[in-house]
């Protein structure tokens, strides 16, 4: 769908350098997110990934002659969802249209999209890239579409050939207004419109499986100037692609009109493999699709009910739940941002949240910033290392609140705290169990450590002499002689204690 | 609006038709004649009048979310000029 470009006069600060001075870049992207649904948009056919060749089609996905389509209602109550999350206009009256092209995997001969009256209208979001930098990238308009089948054209030398498992998938295209003006801009607005998507639950993110892909739409120009003429980038199916496509696009377009060139507005593609972008030459010489309303299905009329049931059924949104970690439990807007990210990580943390204060008999605000601490720094880095999401976690979060309540009493040490969540990674057994089984509390018994130093010290009686001579850093030495000899499990400030009145 | 002869013969391209230079001229005149009706259909004022989708006062019929539908391969597969491994077989149409 082109999207008519407008100018908010807006420079940014990123800028490609060319021989005749900077350019400013010019982004807008369309984001297909695939709609979470059994069945799809206009038919009983699953909608699950991965089934058999063509056993997920229904005689209306494979457009046989006479099949009607009738539209799924839950698609259209996810579509408005995701409009009213985006702060978006719902249109009480929209309607479907054909768009007609040929090509193999679209049975229909013409995709049922809508095109003049698309279900949700003009809305926005804010986004914030990795630098801090805050910008409003405003919705021009989000639209219902079926998704074509898919062609392999790898598995024989002289065919190609066609699944039609996803054709009559329910899509949601979500137009972006050309609002951003740098890479790392455009990544922010992806991974934020992502979070969105999963917190409402309308698309599950998966990028992997073709569930989020995005056409990229670059143009350059020089600062002040009119927008340039653009090339839309199809189909990209990752936020670092997208980047790297917008990266090497906009150098190909400032080359060229320093060349004396010109662009020529065009579909390319970009080769993840080359880190490139090229024309998507089409035989075609007609780029019309001859839309017309669908004849097949009436307009689609929303009730003020349905769409106040709509918002009704919208959770907490990640920009809410984001201010409210920072105003509600005082965590830092680093830490908020990271864990409000995704929608499987905040609920993880609240339920670590939740428990980690009952066990401490605490508020939740008492015990975020240690919760959140644990949380991103060595649940993500193990988690991380295993190469897993949060939801496959292996640690669950009462065993995660468990463990950060035998930090807070005492009876694990940090070190001991780091062995014990090893073994619950390996072994998924709860903090206290794996603590009592392997010996791992802290010992804080001071009958015990007594002991210990005096051995320390008897053995180390010329460091004891040279310390009481006035030789003050031995103190570290003999601090960690101590804690060697229990085997790391001493209770650090239990030993500095008794260390400092036995020392003298 | 009318077209010429060149115009129906890249029309005819596009469609996919192959048309010999005789049948041209007379499809040309086929053609202009239905486009002048169009034009006439166009004369009329409808600026006020809002598009009729149906003429029956029905505003919407849903379908549930529900898998009712599918596990038919070989049905979908059966009036296929060629099938293989479950897919449709078709000539590769990348270069």
């Amino acid at each position: 769908m082109a999207t008519a470009y407008h100018d908010d006069g807006r420079t940014g600060s990123y800028l490609v350098e060319g021989r005749t001075g900077p350019w400013e870049l010019v982004i807008g992207l369309e984001v297909h997110a695939q709609v979470v649904s059994n069945s799809k948009l206009f038919s009983g056919a699953a909608t699950e990934f991965g089934g058999e060749p063509n056993s997920q089609v229904s005689l209306v996905d494979a457009a046989m002659p006479g099949m009607l389509p009738v539209l799924n209602g839950e698609c259209v109550r996810q579509a408005v969802r995701t409009g009213l999350a985006l702060g978006a206009t719902i249109n009480r009256w929209s309607r479907f249209d054909r768009k007609n092209y040929f090509y193999a995997d679209l049975p229909q001969g013409y995709q049922i999209s809508q095109f003049q009256h698309p279900v949700v209208g003009e809305g926005a979001i804010e986004i914030e890239t990795d630098e801090g930098e805050k910008v409003t990238v405003g919705i021009e308009r989000i639209h219902l579409e079926q998704d074509a089948g898919k062609s392999i054209h790898d598995l024989s030398p002289d065919r190609s050939y066609v699944d039609l498992n996803r054709s009559g998938v329910a899509l949601m295209e979500i137009v972006s207004k050309p609002d951003m003006r740098s890479p790392a801009q455009a990544g922010a607005y992806v991974s934020t419109l992502r979070a969105i998507l999963r917190a409402v639950g309308s698309c599950d993110g998966n990028m992997q499986e073709g569930s989020m892909r995005a056409d990229v739409n670059v143009s350059v120009r020089k600062a002040g100037e009119p927008f340039g003429t653009r090339c839309e980038i199809k189909n990209v199916n990752s936020i670092r692609f997208i980047q790297q496509a917008i990266v090497y696009e906009a150098k190909r377009q400032v080359e060229i009109l320093e060349d004396g060139g010109s662009i020529q507005q065009e579909t390319r593609l970009f080769d993840p493999d080359k880190g490139e972008t090229r024309s998507l030459r089409s035989k075609e010489d007609a780029h019309d699709y001859r839309y017309f309303p669908e004849p097949d299905l009436l307009p689609l009329e929303l009730t003020e009910e349905f769409i106040a049931d709509c918002a009704a059924s919208l959770p907490e949104l990640p920009a809410s739940k984001r201010a409210r970690y920072e105003s509600e439990l005082g965590l830092s807007p680093y830490l908020a941002g990271v864990l409000t990210a995704d929608a499987d990580g905040s609920a993880w943390f609240e339920a670590l949240l939740a428990n980690s204060a009952a066990r401490q008999a605490k508020t939740p605000a008492q015990v975020a910033e240690k919760a959140a601490n644990w949380m991103t720094g060595d649940l993500f880095g193990a988690l991380n290392k295993l190469g897993v999401e949060i939801a496959a976690s292996p640690v669950t979060p009462a065993q995660g609140g468990e463990l950060l309540a035998l930090m807070a009493d005492g009876t694990l040490s940090g070190p001991l705290a780091k062995q014990v969540f090893e073994i619950m990674l390996e072994t998924r057994e709860d903090p206290g169990a794996i603590a009592e089984a392997r010996g791992l509390k802290q010992v804080s018994d001071t009958g015990a450590l007594e002991t210990a130093i005096a051995e320390v010290m008897a053995a180390n009686a010329d460091k004891v002499a040279d310390y009481r001579g006035g030789k003050d850093k031995l103190f570290g030495f003999f601090v960690g002689q101590v804690m060697k000899a229990s085997g790391g499990k001493a209770n650090p400030a239990v030993v500095n204690e008794l260390l400092k009145k036995a020392l003298g | 609006m009318a077209v010429d002869d060149k115009m129906v013969a890249r029309v005819a391209g596009l469609a996919r038709l192959t048309l010999s230079a005789q049948e041209v001229p007379h499809l040309t005149a086929e053609l202009n004649n239905i486009l002048g009706w169009i034009d006439q259909l166009q004369a009329v004022e409808t600026g006020d009048v809002q598009p009729m989708a149906t003429v029956m006062p029905i505003t919407r019929d849903w379908r549930a979310d529900v898998v009712t539908d599918g596990a038919i391969q070989s049905d979908v597969l059966a009036n296929a000029p060629e099938a293989r491994h479950g897919f449709f077989a078709v000539p590769k149409v990348i270069e």
